[in-house]
């Protein structure tokens, strides 16, 4: 525990990625398999089966410190992040336990998963009598279930392959799929010759953004494959020698159970054949508004298969490439090839289907083409170079191969700032939660929030004129005077009920601090109407 | 009732006023606009502006003051303990000067009604200023007066740090663990940035140095407060001013304290490959280290903790307690709550240790 906590104070102290995988690096190196290939799991964004609920650790830390309630939750406002706080409340920070992470992680956190909640109790009270205040903060973290500390799986990757002298492609497609917490799998994710399992998801190979016209980046037209970005799940559909078919998001998160139709359509297929492709909702000949799809998230097996009866609207995968055929790895060759191989496969159309080709010729019309993504619900144009390998995640090979995204422009507004919140972990004590506004009838209707978007000396800006100016406070929340407009950029408009303006928008963020504006400038809730309307096929009178 | 009647120290629009009648203030503590006499519990800038006609402050903190108020200032400085009697057109009041434990002349302030002509509230004040007490017997500042307890029947305290996620470790942990942090940058080639408050916080950082790792430079704020310190007894390390000459002799094995203004500007330059510590009680929570991307951060404050202010409202026996500043709600419900204490609220302008995280302007002015 000790060493481990070291290790997250030294990847917390820094923003360099290098400092960040050569701290991990030598905690592999140093560390016992165990303890290396816990420490991997929880690196990589994995979660305990049963995290600890908030309601219970608050409860332990009022009991244990004798505070009353509401002065913990304005610490916990002040800090921003709840683990933090109970770790800075807890009395008696002794010297901290010398038990190694496999131990703490045996006596402390797997027995929570099936435990009641007296004995849950118990079990983090004993966690906490051992432990010194750094100790308790990293304990926190992993029974809660978020390490969060600017560290992703690909890192944890790159990390291992060093400390241990192996290919990183290796280690990528040994940590694909589901990780485990034992000496023998750590073992074998680090062994010279283990075979690869062929049930797991391979690393997806990942698009860069093309913010300038294409020709003068990528040169000749014809030397890229078109195909219209679809705004869908990306997933690689596996169908393993034995067993169901599977189908991975690139979250490496097996979705099968939430698109059984796919895994149904997918079982006359022959074995050793891995896809990649686009989740998505289909209706007629093109894709269906995404919360089609939205309503199918997060759904297990048993609910996902309720579908509603004579809905026209399907959920399809489209196809764009194979990976694997007969089990044999097709990635390095080119994607010419490897696009000849898709096409001649008999694929269970409507449901699976590879993808077609945008046969535009030049840039220009392609340009053109382009503009009228949003018509066809789709986000762009991806553009993939036809003599690149399939690589791994967001690498660009130096042969001027590779795949890029040219998105359309987010739809934006100009809304006025309404209401404020603190923010958390690195933007704690900041106002940095904002709330937005559209106007309807001469009032201000809410209508996004959005956390990102400013720099720092905005944010900065921001939350000492929102402390000057606020009406009303409830808690962490500051209503503030309804006289700052910011451009709202956002992917798109879909109905909802559980907003008051009556639709919701996605990924909304801050494209600019309009100073220039007036609030009365802002724009109307029927301006958002309007592009819903032409968006997503909703009525007008909705 | 003494209560019934108007307090002798309230919030008024250019500061704390000292009132006992007669139509205007006898005197403004700490304030933020000129006064005719301006009682000065510490030379920071957001307690001591200039544009009073009068200063009066403890007598080991004139020397700041002058330095930071311009040479033509009228500064007074009266010996911590000594009572000075101030009399004005409503009547006199008793003023005492006691250590706040906060930078060197740091002063509570006791007030108590001597004469008036009108019926007076009669309680004993203590305004404490910024404030340090800490019941811990290895933790002095070795460059100010130690906090020293004052009986009083209403006490108005700070609460920078006014909730209990505030409890300092011991400073010489933090110390000791700022000076392994210099050592491994000198061994690795890299130079040492200490981000502290020109007055006060940067003089006790070059307290707690090994100035054995290697030489020590000062930003132009902090080493024009230095003479100041050395003409009150203060033991300090050798330092240089951190000019660009001296830079040379810096780069890769030295430590330079500097105020936090110079962070993300250009004074950085010529100093090498570097890193950047924050020495500020805030640097124990996390976001706070983070949101400027600090390297490290030493716990290290001139404010008094959590305990430590829990202890000051203790020792001075008051049955009312004024918060001001920082966190002053939550400690208030909770001494109104626990101890059965009358509280209220003081609206100031006073920041603590907030302006010591925010760049700060006025103390980078000196360079």
């Amino acid at each position: 525990m000790r060493a481990f906590t070291g290790l997250y104070d030294a990847l917390d102290a820094t923003t360099a990625t290098g400092e960040k995988l050569s701290a991990m690096a030598s905690y592999f190196r140093a560390a016992s398999p165990s303890d290396a290939a816990i420490a991997a799991y929880f690196l990589s964004g994995q979660r305990v089966r049963r995290t600890v609920h908030t309601r219970l650790l608050v409860g332990l830390t009022l009991e244990t410190t004798g505070l009353p309630a509401w002065l913990v939750d304005a610490c916990h406002a002040q800090v921003g992040d709840l683990s933090e706080t109970i770790a800075l409340l807890l009395p008696d920070p002794g010297k901290g336990t010398d038990a190694s992470l496999t131990q703490v992680y045996e006596a402390s956190i797997v027995p929570l998963a099936t435990s009641d909640d007296a004995a849950r109790r118990a079990i983090i009270t004993d966690a906490w009598r051992a432990m010194d205040t750094r100790q308790r903060y990293v304990y926190h973290k992993l029974i809660r279930g978020a390490l969060r500390v600017g560290v992703h799986k690909k890192m944890v990757v790159r990390a291992i392959a060093m400390a241990h002298g192996l290919e990183p492609a290796i280690v990528a497609v040994r940590l694909s799929g589901r990780m485990d917490t034992t000496a023998g799998w750590y073992r074998n994710v680090i062994s010279k010759g283990a075979g690869e399992d062929v049930a797991r998801p391979l690393p997806f190979y990942l698009a860069h953004q093309l913010d300038d016209p294409p020709g003068g980046v990528l040169g000749d037209r014809d030397r890229w494959l078109a195909e219209w970005k679809y705004d869908g799940i990306r997933a690689q559909l596996i169908v393993p020698q034995h067993g169901p078919p599977l189908l991975w998001s690139r979250g490496e998160e097996d979705i099968s159970g939430q698109f059984p139709e796919i895994v149904a359509a997918a079982r006359g297929l022959p074995p050793g054949l891995v896809l990649d492709g686009e989740v998505l909702g289909w209706e007629g000949e093109g894709p269906a508004p995404f919360s089609f799809l939205q309503t199918r998230l997060n759904r297990t097996a048993r609910t996902a298969g309720q579908l509603p009866l004579f809905d026209p609207r399907r959920i399809v995968l489209r196809a764009f490439d194979v990976l694997r055929v007969d089990g044999m790895d097709l990635r390095g060759l080119p994607l010419r090839r490897r696009r000849a191989i898709l096409e001649s496969l008999d694929l269970p159309a409507p449901t699976i289907a590879a993808t077609t080709p945008v046969g535009e010729p030049a840039w220009e019309g392609l340009a053109r083409l382009r503009e009228t993504s949003r018509k066809w619900r789709v986000e762009g144009l991806m553009l993939k170079h036809l003599d690149g390998a399939y690589g791994i995640g967001r690498t660009k090979p130096g042969d001027g191969t590779g795949w890029w995204k040219w998105k359309i422009g987010p739809m934006s507004l100009d809304a006025v700032l309404v209401m404020a919140q603190l923010g958390t972990g690195k933007r704690a004590g900041l106002y940095t939660d904002y709330t937005f506004a559209l106007w309807h009838d001469g009032t201000l209707v809410n209508f996004a929030k959005a956390y990102s978007g400013l720099t720092q000396q905005e944010i900065e800006r921001a939350d000492a004129w929102i402390r000057a100016n606020t009406l009303r406070r409830a808690g962490p929340v500051r209503e503030v005077r309804p006289e700052q407009v910011f451009e709202i950029g956002f992917e798109g408009v879909h109905p909802s009920t559980r907003h008051k303006s009556g639709l919701a928008v996605r990924f909304p963020r801050i494209l600019k601090w309009r100073l220039d504006k007036q609030a009365g400038e802002a724009d109307g809730l029927a301006a958002l109407r309007r592009m819903a309307v032409e968006g997503c096929g909703l009525h007008p009178n909705a | 009732m003494a209560t019934a009647l108007p307090p002798l120290v309230c919030a008024a629009p250019g500061g704390l006023a000292v009132d006992v009648g007669g139509g205007e203030p006898l005197a403004m503590i700490d304030p933020w606009r000129p006064a005719h006499l301006a009682i000065i519990t510490h030379a920071h800038a957001d307690h001591a502006y200039r544009g009073s006609q009068r200063y009066l402050c403890a007598q080991p903190g004139a020397g700041v003051l002058r330095a930071r108020m311009g040479k033509d200032a009228v500064v007074e400085g009266v010996p911590y303990g000594q009572p000075l009697r101030v009399e004005g057109r409503g009547g006199a009041v008793e003023i005492t000067f006691f250590p706040a434990g906060h930078v060197l002349g740091s002063a509570q302030v006791r007030l108590r009604v001597l004469e008036s002509r009108f019926p007076a509230d009669e309680r004993t004040w203590v305004v404490t200023g910024d404030c340090n007490f800490t019941a811990r017997e290895t933790d002095p500042n070795p460059t100010c007066a130690r906090f020293e307890p004052v009986r009083c029947d209403v006490l108005l305290v700070e609460s920078t740090f006014g909730l209990p996620i505030y409890r300092w470790p011991d400073p010489r942990e933090e110390f000791a663990g700022l000076n392994q942090w210099w050592r491994a940058n000198a061994a690795a080639g890299r130079t040492s940035i200490v981000l502290a408050y020109g007055l006060g916080k940067a003089q006790r950082v070059l307290a707690g140095l090994d100035p054995t790792i290697g030489p020590i430079g000062v930003h132009g704020a902090v080493e024009k407060l230095i003479p100041e310190y050395k003409n009150e007894g203060v033991a300090l390390p050798e330092t240089v001013h951190t000019t660009q000459k001296a830079r040379k002799g810096l780069r890769g094995v030295g430590l330079v304290v500097a105020p936090p203004g110079i962070l993300g500007t250009a004074w950085l330059r010529g100093l090498g490959d570097s890193r950047t510590s924050m020495a500020s009680g805030f640097m124990l929570v996390r976001g706070r280290r983070r949101w400027r991307s600090f390297d490290h951060g030493c716990v290290i404050s001139d404010h008094a903790d959590w305990p430590g202010l829990l202890g000051i409202v203790e020792a001075s026996g008051a049955k009312a307690v004024g918060v001001t500043h920082g966190a002053s709600e939550p400690l208030a419900k909770y001494l109104r709550e626990t101890r059965g204490l009358e509280t209220f609220t003081v609206p100031t302008r006073y920041r603590g240790e907030a302006q010591e995280v925010a760049a700060d302007v006025e103390a980078s002015e000196g360079e």
